[in-house]
């Protein structure tokens, strides 16, 4: 871990035990599927078969008749959005396509796009009844190609869209299109930047869709109660985002909505976007009675929203002395059936790891008939990463220098502006280069005939919005906890450390509890590797407020006025010299006055960006085509490391995911929008057999933003492992992979100089 | 005077310029002065009394929460940029 100029802390820095451990690792979580209420009913649904259909008639009378069957719903049930777009906290979100998506409308638009509902006394009952709703469609040709879909004749999904572009006239025109969004920045002059250039290097890249392969599949159980009262117990990554989302769905208003947060089994940004709990509701409306509704896993993939698919054209241009001059970039994103890939995202991270003086990037968002993709894990910049970190070694090699003294030469730094206009404040992009130029693996020697070592590095935002918490004081001097944030990564214990660092008491003494949206403040989503940063603020002003209240209680003790006493590292001092510590106090509370109860909330503070940049050796079978990772090294900018195993946890877990992308994790469609590998057994996420132990690296450039320093370190480890091991295959083969995954049959294809279609 | 940065897709608007210097003291004040300079410059960034869905604010580099209500100072720098979210 390399530090620079740390604070002496208490208890950032240290590994407690995590809050929530011992029901995690014991089985009595509880989970969403592990609901069960009194008179539950339990729900199905049914999908289309199609990729891209008409819904011509839906027949549920023969479900109806069935024993046991409560209720079916139709879109006939679904409130009618018209044309809203509502802010929802990550993001504006057309209503009538999400309405469309939870409940399709008049068309089907992808495999497995819902068509009916069913609630019955038992799964069983409720799938058979499913079975037996008779829908008549009239297929249409899908298009499930990103270039096709843009073309002019290609069949559209959506009569209701026209290319949007920020700040660009409304269109006015008729023209149907299933290019949703168009972006485009600019930087400098980009035709002198490349007529500067002494070596220009340029290629098309192809990425998959990918899944974020969360373990606990979406579930949802929803009471809607006589007094229009619904509540609803679900998996989510954002409680209140859920609560909006389902009151907006159901036209209601979002007070008459509570939503309870069960335990999360991972999310990576696809636990945001709600699918079930508006079906759950409606069919808990007709019936008087709870249902609950699981998805399978098949369900989720044909039908939840995954990272999209990319075409990308990328072109960079140095000087001979390895200086970067000009970058260009087009970036066509698949949206799948509705609007809303990060493109935006993607143009803004494809060239932020550097100091570009020219550069343009235009991107584009496609609606194509797979399922809405939704964020994954610095949703956008992996896909950018790969280009533009493939691109850098390129530049290297051909330019003889060795990769991590170009990137330190080009770097962005404090003060460098961006492509897409803002300038950097503090970031730690250099550092972490100089993490890995100086890691004992990348001084040590590779050796073997197809063996081989890559690099890359990559960038997210991290983002800021809205936390709150509350605090009280209990009579032993421990501290009840009450937040917002869903846990996915060990927030519970991050959060708690900085209440109790700023308390100056031990994290143990610290009750974290994640609680429902009726019980806690306004909070944002468990995502944007915020939770640690923003709520981690919430916290610490909670425990700022704390120690006010606690020095008005000394106060009175000794008969003195407030500002007499004085808060030292988890102490009350008086004026003569009197002193308690925190627990000593808190047991005399009861004789002090009103209880002690600190508020805190977040909301104006924006992270300052995360880097890393990543170091992997790899072996590749030369007659099958399989990489192997040998050795894998992470630096990545952390800010300031509250919990470092929860930090190394990201970054392992980051790394692990990156390699699923870079090696395996692809969709197979067939012609007709059909998913050949809905499950785990076929679609193929990394295991402990395809990754060794992968080494951290720390750095820690404080965040001039968070009192502590923190920066969220939970997305941007996705984002370089696909080009390093890209380079690394480079390294050992000599051939470019401009494809993901990159597969066996992709390398092998690739080596032996033949089309991957033979 | 604070800067604003045109995005591309203005400049049929705002033509040869990608950074103009408009008064105001907050970014609702600055985005009515870009109105009276360049007319249809704020249908373009605004929708009612917000800025247009997916649209934020940059104001120094930072993302703001308050949007049109931001206070900016004298030598702020604007820019108008794609909403991001996360995983």
């Amino acid at each position: 871990m390399s530090t620079a100029e740390k604070p002496s802390y208490k208890v950032i820095g240290t590994r407690p035990i995590r809050h929530d451990g011992v029901d995690k690792v014991t089985g009595r979580a509880l989970y969403g599927a592990d609901i069960k209420l009194s008179r539950m009913l339990y729900g199905a649904t049914v999908r289309s078969p199609h990729a891209h259909a008409k819904i011509v008639r839906i027949d549920t009378s023969q479900a109806e008749l069935m024993p046991g069957v409560r209720a079916v719903i139709t879109s006939e049930d679904v409130p009618e959005q018209g044309d809203r777009v509502v802010e929802l906290g990550e993001g504006a979100v057309n209503m009538r396509h999400l309405a469309a998506n939870v409940m399709a409308r008049e068309k089907v638009l992808y495999k497995g796009h819902v068509v009916a509902a069913v609630a019955a006394d038992d799964v069983h009952t409720a799938e058979e009844a499913c079975a037996r709703i008779e829908v008549e469609y009239e297929t249409l040709p899908p298009v499930l190609d990103l270039l096709k879909a843009m073309s002019a004749d290609a069949p559209i999904l959506n009569d209701d869209i026209r290319t949007e572009s920020i700040g660009s006239a409304p269109s006015g025109s008729d023209q149907q299109t299933n290019v949703a969004k168009h972006f485009m920045f600019e930087k400098g002059d980009i035709k002198q930047g490349f007529a500067d250039a002494d070596i220009i290097v340029e290629r098309t890249f192809d990425t998959a869709m990918v899944h974020q392969g969360y373990i606990e599949p979406h579930n949802a159980t929803a009471h809607w109660n006589a007094d229009d009262k619904i509540t609803v117990w679900m998996s989510t990554q954002g409680t209140f985002s859920a609560r909006q989302q389902t009151a907006e769905l159901l036209l209601m208003p979002v007070s008459s909505v509570k939503v309870v947060p069960m335990e999360i089994g991972g999310g990576f940004g696809g636990k945001i976007s709600v699918y079930l709990t508006p079906l759950a509701a409606l069919l808990s409306k007709k019936t008087g009675r709870p249902v609950k509704i699981l998805m399978s896993r098949t369900e989720v993939f044909e039908a939840t929203g995954p990272t999209p698919g990319s075409h990308m054209r990328v072109k960079l241009g140095a000087k001979s002395d390895g200086t970067l001059v000009a970058g260009e970039a087009w970036i066509a994103f698949e949206a799948g059936a509705y609007t809303g890939s990060p493109i935006g995202a993607a143009c803004m991270c494809v060239f932020a790891c550097y100091d570009l003086p020219n550069g343009q990037v235009e991107g584009f968002d496609v609606c194509v008939n797979k399922p809405r993709t939704n964020a994954y894990r610095a949703p956008g910049s992996t896909h950018v990463a790969m280009a533009t970190e493939t691109l850098v070694d390129e530049l290297c090699e051909k330019l003889k220098m060795d990769p991590t003294e170009f990137r330190i030469k080009n770097a962005a730094g404090e003060g460098t502006r961006r492509v897409d206009g803002p300038v950097y404040p503090r970031i730690g992009m250099v550092e972490t280069v100089e993490a890995i130029r100086d890691s004992e693996h990348y001084k040590t020697t590779l050796d073997g005939k197809f063996c081989g070592r890559g690099v890359a590095s990559g960038f997210w935002f991290n983002v800021g919005l809205k936390s709150s918490v509350s605090a009280t004081v209990n009579s032993d001097g421990t501290v009840a906890l009450v937040e917002g944030s869903t846990d996915i990564g060990g927030t519970r214990t991050s959060i708690a450390m900085q209440l109790a660092e700023t308390l100056g008491i031990a994290a143990e003494d610290v009750n974290p509890v994640v609680v429902d949206t009726d019980s806690i403040g306004y909070t944002d989503i468990t995502g944007g590797s915020r939770v640690t940063f923003s709520t981690g603020i919430a916290a610490i002003n909670a425990a700022i407020s704390i120690q006010e209240q606690m020095c008005q209680r000394a106060a009175i003790l000794w008969e003195t006025d407030a500002e007499n006493v004085r808060y030292e590292e988890g102490h009350l001092v008086g004026p003569s010299d009197q002193r308690l510590s925190f627990r000593e106090l808190a047991e005399k509370l009861r004789e002090l006055g009103d209880a002690v109860v600190g508020y805190g909330t977040s909301g104006s503070e924006t992270q300052g960006g995360a880097f890393g940049t990543h170091c992997v050796d790899v072996e590749i079978d030369p007659e099958l085509g399989k990489v192997q990772i040998l050795r894998y090294t992470i630096a990545q900018d952390a800010g300031t490391a509250i919990h470092p195993s929860y930090v190394e946890g990201q970054m392992q877990g980051g790394v692990v995911q990156g390699i699923g992308w870079a090696l395996n994790e692809e969709y197979w469609y067939d012609e007709q929008g059909e998913m050949h590998n809905p499950t785990f057994l076929d679609y193929r996420i990394p295991t402990c057999y395809d990754v060794p132990m992968i080494d951290t690296i720390i750095v820690e450039v404080p965040d001039p933003q968070h009192p502590y320093g923190v920066r969220g370190v939970g997305e941007v480890p996705i984002c370089p492992p696909p080009a390093a091991i890209a380079n690394a295959i480079y390294d050992a083969l000599g051939i470019r992979m401009t494809e993901l995954p990159m597969a066996p049959h992709r390398v092998l294809a690739a080596y032996l100089g033949r089309n991957t279609d033979d | 005077m604070p800067n604003v940065f045109i995005p591309p897709s203005m400049r049929d608007l705002i033509p040869d310029h990608s950074v103009v210097s408009m008064q105001g003291k907050t970014v609702r004040a600055v985005i009515e002065q870009l109105e009276r300079s360049y007319p249809g410059a704020k249908d373009r960034l605004c929708s009612g009394e917000t800025l247009r869905p997916g649209i934020a604010v940059t104001v120094d580099g930072a993302i703001t929460p308050l949007g049109l209500l931001q206070p900016i100072g004298e030598n702020s720098e604007l820019h108008f940029l794609p909403a991001i979210g996360g995983g």
